[in-house]
Order: structure tokens, then C-alpha cells, then sequence
């Protein structure tokens, strides 16, 4: 029924397989609209966040997209703004995985919007942080900016859209369609400015916490070192989630969609990022063990307790952070299919757990001599919009695979064959 | 956000952070614009026809 709108040279599964693959993740996008509507109509006390835990499993999610959609920018950055000068002998590998970077960079980003959205608890009153703005938060450069950068991936995602096989039979869209693409350099560089800033503010929001230790951080200028590691993790991990979407679309569709190249450059890009930025982490943790603790009157061990022991900083700088660096950066480790796929999870899961420790942590460890240390756990209306997000992102990742030319080395790497020959119109040829 | 709006003071914090916000947000503006235009003139050319 949907065969026109197939692009041309590939073959997708029947709508019989199609169809209910989208029902599941409906079902799961459901359960998350029917928690944000519990949210909007009861208020946030459907949540665990309390007066203690103002940020909760909703800023751990948003700050896992924001950093996990850095590929879209990166990737961008590579491609489109060195690409051509400094890196060219790689520029085709990264053309191959471009489209399906930005897909998930606009999916990382609009989910952590929408789920923002929620988290304010009165979405109507959203626009006063940029009619308001107070230019010394980061939390408004966080907001301008990702807002902003959810514009530039409409943007970088239009052309892709329009080159749906339908949509480009139209003349007036096939040519506005190729003129944003031959502008694509323009806001390639303006997603690479905004993302720069937003994911450095990003972890600068919790540098700049003076009267939580173990936040804080000294820095260059305004700019508290968290900035920096901010940015470095993102990047790092970036390309590894792309990475890992990827491997898994190859795995749903039983197909090969970029050649093993692609995830051999995706691999080292992230290995070499990890490495820099666990070596500085590690640096970052040192000074401030050495200098904001002891200056605060504390000792390392008080801000390891309960739930959040010191087992969550061995888990994230030494086995989600040294090991998968390790894996990524060695040729011969990372030339194994499982290796690269784990070192690439296990590097998203170190990033996961760096916001994790920075949002709940930080607010879990008592900033008063008489206070205690505090623990949270989400309830289900929480877990439901987070799932939901996930189950929106792979809807639009589905579909967007389905009707769109996503991977351009598709076509090659699986050639069609009909009656013996290899056919390159497949979408009008009647399967079965 | 803006000039008319209550809080707005001449400060070089306001200057340097929202000059930049509206520097991109003109970037990303004049490149829709570049192809709006370009299509426009596409359509009207003749030869594309």
C-alpha cells in the first residue's frame, strides 16, 4: 500500500510486519502522554521530586539525549565544516552516517524539550525564561540555545524529508529541498556554536554551585571545568550512541546499511574524545579531592554514602570510562564486532551515569552539618514520560528509515535482484 | 529578551549574551532566507521549467 512512498533501490518489510513493530512503541508513547497528562492535571506531586530533589529522573533523561544527540552536531561539524580541508579521506565514511546522525540528534533533542515541557509543570508559563531572561544562568544559555539547535536539526532534517520519493516528485520542494541542502555548511556551523555553549553550560550549571562541594569546580575565566568536560563527554559519546542506533537498525532490519568502515571511523572518533576526556576527568577529580574538599572542610568519603557509595565513581570513570576508551582506541579491539559494540555501550553508559551523578548526587548530599544524605527513586508517571520518549524516538526513527533514503550506501551494500537482476526502482516492484 | 522588556539594562552581560544569541539566530535566518530566495528565483528561471 506504501510501496510509492518506498525509496528507490531498497526493500522495507510488509506493512504486516511495519504496522505492528509501531503499535508496540504507540503503546509505549501512550503510556507516556497519559503520564504527562497526570502531571499537567494532578501537578508534579505524581513525581518523587521534593524539595530536595528539584532536578529528577527527567533531567538525568534530558541531560543523557542532549549529550547522547551531540553526534548530529559533531558529525555535522566533521562533515560539513572540516570535512572537505582537513579530514576529506573520511568525508564519504561520515556522508554514509550523516542523515541517520541528525535524525537522532532532532529526536534526542525534541524528546528532552518535550519532556522539559512537563518537568516546568506549567508549560504555558515557558516562554517567561526567554522573555525574562536572566543572562547570568546558565540554565537560560541551556534554554535559548538547545531551543535554538532543535531549529538548526528542523532545519538539517527538512532536506532529508523532502527527498522522500513522493514529496520529491513535487518541484517547487525538490528544489527548496536541494537549495537548504547546498546552505547545509550555514547551520552546520551555527548547531556547532549552539551546541558548544549549551553542552558546556550544561555541566557549568553544576560547576558554578558554590554552596555544594561537591559540584563545584574552579575553572578557566566564567567557565568552571565541568564546562570543558561537559563538552569533551558529549562529543566522546555522541558518535558512539549513533554508533549503537545503527548496529541496532542493521540488527531489526537484518540488513548492512553503512559499510564496516563507517563504524570503524565512528569508533575511533569516540575512542580518541573518551580517552582525552577520562584522562581530564580523572585530572578534574584529583584537584578536587585536593582542593575544593578539603577547602570545604569535608573529607572525599561524606559525599559517598547509601545508595550513591564510591562504587558509582569507580563504575563511571574506571569501568565506563577507562575500559571502553581502551576498546575504541585499539585497531585490534575494535576491529571485533562485539568489542566495538560493547566499548560504544559501555561509553554512553559512562556518560549516563556522569549526568546521573551530577543531578541526583549532588542533590542527595547534604549541604548543612546537620542534614542528612537523601535518596530518590522515580514513580511510574516519571519512568512512563521517560519511556515514552524512548518509544517516540523509535517511531520517528522507523518511519523516518522506512520513507526516507537514511543510509545512502543501502542500495549497494544490498542490491535487489529480480528475475537474476539487480533492479534499482524497487519500490514499484511487487514483492512476493 | 528585549529592549522594551522591564528588566533590559545597557550592561555588557546583556550585550555580549543575547548580541550572540541574535548573531545566530540571524545566521540561521539568512541561510532559510538563501533559500527561499534561490527557490523563488529557480522557479521563476525559465530554464528550470
Amino acid at each position: 500500500m506504501d510501496l510509492a512512498l518506498i525509496p528507490n533501490g531498497v526493500q522495507r518489510c510488509s506493512l504486516k510486519v511495519f504496522v505492528p513493530w509501531m503499535l508496540l512503541w504507540l503503546v509505549i508513547l501512550a503510556g507516556g502522554l497519559l503520564s504527562a497528562f497526570l502531571c499537567f492535571y494532578k501537578g508534579l506531586n505524581q513525581t518523587n521530586m521534593n524539595h530536595h530533589f528539584a532536578f529528577g529522573l527527567w533531567i538525568v533523561f534530558d541531560l543523557s539525549l542532549i549529550a547522547l544527540g551531540a553526534g548530529a552536531f559533531f558529525s555535522g561539524f566533521l562533515t560539513h565544516i572540516i570535512g572537505e580541508v582537513f579530514i576529506y579521506p573520511y568525508v564519504e565514511d561520515l556522508k554514509a552516517i550523516i542523515n541517520a546522525a541528525v535524525v537522532i540528534g532532532f529526536i534526542c533533542y525534541s524528546a528532552a524539550i518535550a519532556m522539559l515541557g512537563v518537568d516546568i509543570g506549567q508549560p504555558l508559563r515557558g516562554w517567561f525564561i526567554f522573555w525574562h531572561a536572566n543572562v547570568h544562568s546558565m540554565l537560560t544559555e541551556v534554554s535559548f540555545c538547545i531551543t535554538a539547535y532543535l531549529g538548526v536539526l528542523t532545519i538539517e532534517y527538512l532536506p532529508l524529508i523532502l527527498s522522500n520519493r513522493k514529496l520529491n516528485e513535487i518541484r517547487e520542494l525538490n528544489i527548496f529541498g536541494s537549495n537548504l541542502h547546498h546552505a547545509m555548511a550555514l547551520f552546520a556551523a551555527a548547531g556547532t556554536f549552539l551546541s558548544f555553549f549549551h553542552q558546556g553550560s550544561l555541566g557549568g550549571l553544576f560547576g558554578v554551585l558554590f554552596a555544594r562541594p561537591f559540584a563545584f569546580r574552579e575553572g578557566f575565566s566564567i567557565w568552571p571545568w565541568t564546562f570543558f568536560l561537559f563538552i569533551l563527554s558529549s562529543i566522546a559519546a555522541g558518535p558512539s550512541f549513533t554508533l549503537l542506533c545503527v548496529w541496532i537498525a542493521q540488527k531489526v532490519t537484518g540488513k548492512e546499511l553503512v559499510k564496516r568502515s563507517v563504524f570503524t571511523l565512528l569508533a575511533k572518533i569516540s575512542g580518541w574524545l573518551l580517552a582525552t576526556y577520562v584522562i581530564l576527568k580523572i585530572l578534574d577529580t584529583i584537584s578536587w579531592a585536593y582542593g575544593v574538599v578539603p577547602r570545604a572542610g569535608l573529607s572525599f568519603m561524606d559525599f559517598y554514602e547509601g545508595p550513591y557509595g564510591v562504587w558509582l565513581i569507580v563504575a563511571e570513570i574506571g569501568i565506563f570510562g577507562i575500559i571502553p576508551a581502551i576498546i575504541l582506541i585499539t585497531p585490534r579491539l575494535r576491529e571485533r564486532n562485539d568489542l566495538l559494540i560493547v566499548g560504544a555501550l559501555m561509553n554512553i553508559t559512562g556518560i549516563v551515569l556522569n549526568r546521573f551523578v551530577f543531578t541526583i548526587q549532588t542533590l542527595a548530599i547534604p549541604v548543612m552539618p546537620f542534614g542528612k544524605f537523601m535518596s530518590y527513586f522515580p514513580t511510574w508517571q516519571e519512568w512512563g514520560i521517560a519511556m515514552g520518549a524512548v518509544g517516540y524516538g523509535i517511531l520517528v526513527f522507523s518511519l523516518s528509515y522506512r520513507y526516507l533514503p537514511l543510509f545512502p550506501q543501502e542500495a549497494e551494500l544490498n542490491p535487489i535482484r529480480v528475475l537474476g537482476k539487480a533492479v534499482t526502482d524497487s519500490g514499484i516492484v511487487k514483492r512476493g | 529578551m528585549f529592549p522594551f522588556v522591564f528588566e533590559w539594562g545597557w550592561d555588557a552581560g546583556r550585550l555580549i549574551f543575547m548580541g550572540l544569541l541574535y548573531l545566530v539566530l540571524g545566521v540561521i535566518s539568512l541561510g532559510l532566507l538563501y533559500a527561499f530566495v534561490k527557490t523563488w528565483l529557480q522557479l521563476r528561471s525559465p530554464r528550470r521549467k
